[in-house]
């Protein structure tokens, strides 16, 4: 929290200088007519994003030249706030001059960073950077009209955090790697949900198809599972106190990870009886199957190295018979 | 020119409470506990503003005017205590409130929906009324406690408490209502229905912030959600705000006063106000004027976002507020209008404008040309204005 989270103030108070002038005064703010673009010899594109039910909307229109694939001209109108009008104001601005592919490359943090006074001063609160993802959507939108091609074709990675472009693969990765168990702490290392906040859980500004704390409870499933894989195949349990369910399933793993393979390759397979204690030794009753029936290392070689292995890796007094 | 056209937020503080309010701060500083002369020299200012708070809603001497440090805390301390009593000892498991309360009632109820309390949250009409019938539904045999406001703070639409406290009394069930919005605006007299709590808090009517009250009927009592002194009867503990309940009654004698003024003149102008804005193009209003509070307009221009249109009216020197999205934390739209069902896309074009006795015509002239001259910049901004259909559906009826 701290003293200045306790008191808090307009969020006009944190807008830069440069979002105030283009609320004011948008540049970029009109149309561009059939006529205008024609005349540029130009392709005209118009593309909506959002929705005035969800209280931003902006429309972009380009002028692009069909040869060059060059944006000659850019404009916006927009429903929305202070920042969403400036938002679009600067989206449009680096537009221009660019090609389109260039131009689905602006995320909606170069837009964020355009409007800061000072290059180390966010240039809106945080609860206003959704405004910006609009007028990056916008763009995708506007490109995938113009090349016709679908616009998700423009997003490589499935994004959680639009604000701050981070994506589901990273979010994985940070959480496990860091066993990362709260919203606060996935915000620390990756700074998704520091912003409008829309990602952390349903119910706010934009719906998603899957949250920060999806994501956590994924991982908190994926957990439990494996701690109940381990407890299921006896992990941490010496072999001979196990029950001998865990005993057959530890065996299978054992035999799975270091023999199985071998024995399939000369056309073989083995399978587990039974396990019984006897005196001071487990024994383990098994039958070749396949090729290794009646073969004649089956009682030796082979043999040898099941015991030995199963011997190494759980318990020295295992004793392996064939049946 | 600066103009306050929110007193829905917060009110001016009537020169005459604050002169009343001001010798307790360093004269008559003495804590009204102890037991030297500094502190008895405040008991008699003490006992008159308390006398003048009680007369202010006609509270017999016998029940409760508990103050507290704000709204909030009232509301809090209602549905809390309920939670403590009833539900948490397994006697009762239900409250009813609005859907549209303020947030410290709706915030609380979640609360304590979520320690195992079941919460019906009352819708409201496309006019921004509840309507009485309604709350018969959803009580049961369980129901602790029916909390609903008198008026609302967006659309300043007056709830029928009269009817609520009536079916609550057949039932048996207390009944809480948050009158924050209604001292000064309308009478207000706790003997004439049935009600058991009542909230209220003195910056809504010209009086300090930070005073806050909870009327108690004889026989209701709550657990104090402040332990540890015998301030207020032990119902509320801590060092009493000496100037603030001064202030608090002086406050409450004034908007007495004035509540003729309140219901004809202030009524006259709001209503002139509205009608000129209704005049432009593509608005609407939710509430009919005659079950409204005199001084609310909640209006919404087709094509605005709230806080592009209050942002345009600030740089003009004005002062109104818009429950809506972007103005506020959550990003939301306005409740108020999601819960009425206006259209979606009207839901973030709401801006609010709540006048007081202090508002002047030259005020409200002022504010008209402002808002006339946002609306044409902003909509000529906007991306979807210009293509709305005529005849477009509002889910809204505009009231003249």
């Amino acid at each position: 929290m701290g003293m200045d989270s306790l008191i808090g103030g307009t969020i006009w108070d944190e807008y830069s200088n440069k979002v105030t002038e283009l609320m004011n005064n948008p540049k970029n703010m009109g149309e561009i007519t059939e006529e205008e673009a024609e005349a540029m010899g130009a392709k005209l594109i118009v593309a909506d994003f959002g929705a005035e039910s969800c209280g931003d909307a902006v429309r972009l229109y380009w002028a692009v030249d069909p040869k060059t694939d060059v944006i000659l001209e850019s404009k916006f109108k927009s429903f929305g706030c202070g920042t969403a009008i400036a938002s679009s104001d600067t989206m449009a601005e680096l537009c221009k001059g660019k090609t389109v592919d260039e131009a689905v490359k602006i995320t909606n943090i170069d837009v964020e960073k355009a409007m800061r006074d000072e290059p180390d001063t966010p240039a809106v609160p945080p609860q206003k950077m959704h405004c910006s993802v609009m007028a990056y959507d916008v763009i995708k939108k506007a490109a995938a009209q113009y090349k016709g091609v679908d616009i998700d074709s423009f997003e490589e990675e499935i994004i959680v955090c639009e604000c701050a472009r981070v994506s589901l693969s990273t979010l994985r990765e940070v959480i496990r790697l860091n066993d990362l168990t709260t919203v606060e702490q996935i915000t620390d290392y990756t700074k998704a949900g520091a912003f409008c906040k829309s990602c952390i859980k349903p119910g706010g500004h934009e719906e998603k198809d899957i949250y920060l704390v999806d994501l956590l409870e994924e991982y908190e499933k994926e957990k439990i599972s494996k701690a109940a894989d381990a407890t299921a195949s006896g992990a941490d349990v010496p072999f001979k106190e196990m029950t001998i369910v865990q005993k057959i399933k530890a065996v299978d793993k054992i035999i799975d990870d270091n023999i199985r393979q071998m024995l399939i390759m000369d056309g073989g397979d083995m399978e587990i009886l039974d396990i019984k204690d006897n005196g001071e030794n487990i024994d383990i009753y098994i039958r070749y199957l396949g090729a290794c029936n009646g073969c004649a290392s089956a009682s030796t070689g082979t043999l040898f190295a099941i015991e030995n292995t199963l011997k190494e890796k759980l318990d020295p007094n295992i004793r392996v018979l064939p049946i | 020119m600066r103009v306050y056209l929110d007193n829905n937020a917060t009110t001016i503080v009537d020169p005459h409470v604050f002169a009343e309010m001001e010798p307790f701060f360093v004269q008559r500083y003495g804590n009204p506990n102890s037991l030297h002369s500094f502190a008895s020299e405040t008991h008699p200012a003490l006992k008159t503003a308390m006398e003048k708070i009680y007369a202010g809603i006609h509270a017999p001497k016998e029940d409760s005017v508990v103050i507290t440090s704000c709204a909030t805390e009232s509301n809090n301390w209602v549905l809390k205590s309920i939670y403590f009593e009833q539900i948490l000892t397994g006697k009762k498991n239900h409250i009813v409130v609005s859907e549209v309360e303020h947030p410290s009632v709706i915030a609380t109820a979640k609360f304590i929906e979520s320690m195992g309390c079941r919460v019906t949250y009352l819708p409201i009409n496309h006019e921004g009324l509840i309507e009485p019938d309604t709350l018969r539904e959803v009580i049961t045999d369980k129901t602790a406690l029916v909390s609903i406001m008198w008026a609302n703070n967006e659309t300043g639409a007056i709830f029928p408490v009269y009817e609520i406290g009536e079916i609550c009394a057949e039932y048996g069930i207390p009944f809480h209502t948050d009158a924050v919005q209604a001292i000064g605006k309308v009478p207000v007299d706790v003997q004439s229905m049935n009600v058991d709590y009542l909230t209220f808090s003195a910056h809504k009517f010209h009086g300090p912030k930070g005073v806050g009250a909870l009327y108690i009927k004889k026989g209701r009592e709550l657990t104090p959600l402040l332990h540890g002194g015998s301030q207020m009867g032990g119902y509320r503990s801590g060092t009493l705000n000496v100037p603030g309940i001064v202030g608090m009654g002086k406050a409450m004698e004034a908007a007495v006063d004035a509540l003729d003024f309140e219901m004809s003149d202030i009524r006259e102008m709001r209503d002139a106000f509205e009608d000129e804005l209704l005049k432009i193009k593509d608005t609407f209003v939710v509430t009919p004027r005659e079950k409204r509070t005199p001084n609310t307009t909640l209006i919404s221009f087709r094509g605005i976002e709230g806080e592009a249109m209050l942002w345009d009216l600030n740089r003009a020197g004005i002062a109104a507020s818009t429950g809506s999205a972007c103005a506020s934390e959550d990003l939301e739209a306005n409740s108020v209008m999601e819960a009425i069902g206006a259209a979606e896309d009207l839901a973030h074009t709401a801006i609010r404008f709540s006048l007081s006795r202090y508002t002047t015509q030259e005020e409200l002239d002022y504010t008209l040309d402002a808002v006339k001259q946002a609306v044409e910049r902003l909509r000529n901004i906007s991306s979807s204005y210009a293509y709305a259909p005529e005849g477009h559906e509002s889910g809204l009826d505009a009231h003249h």
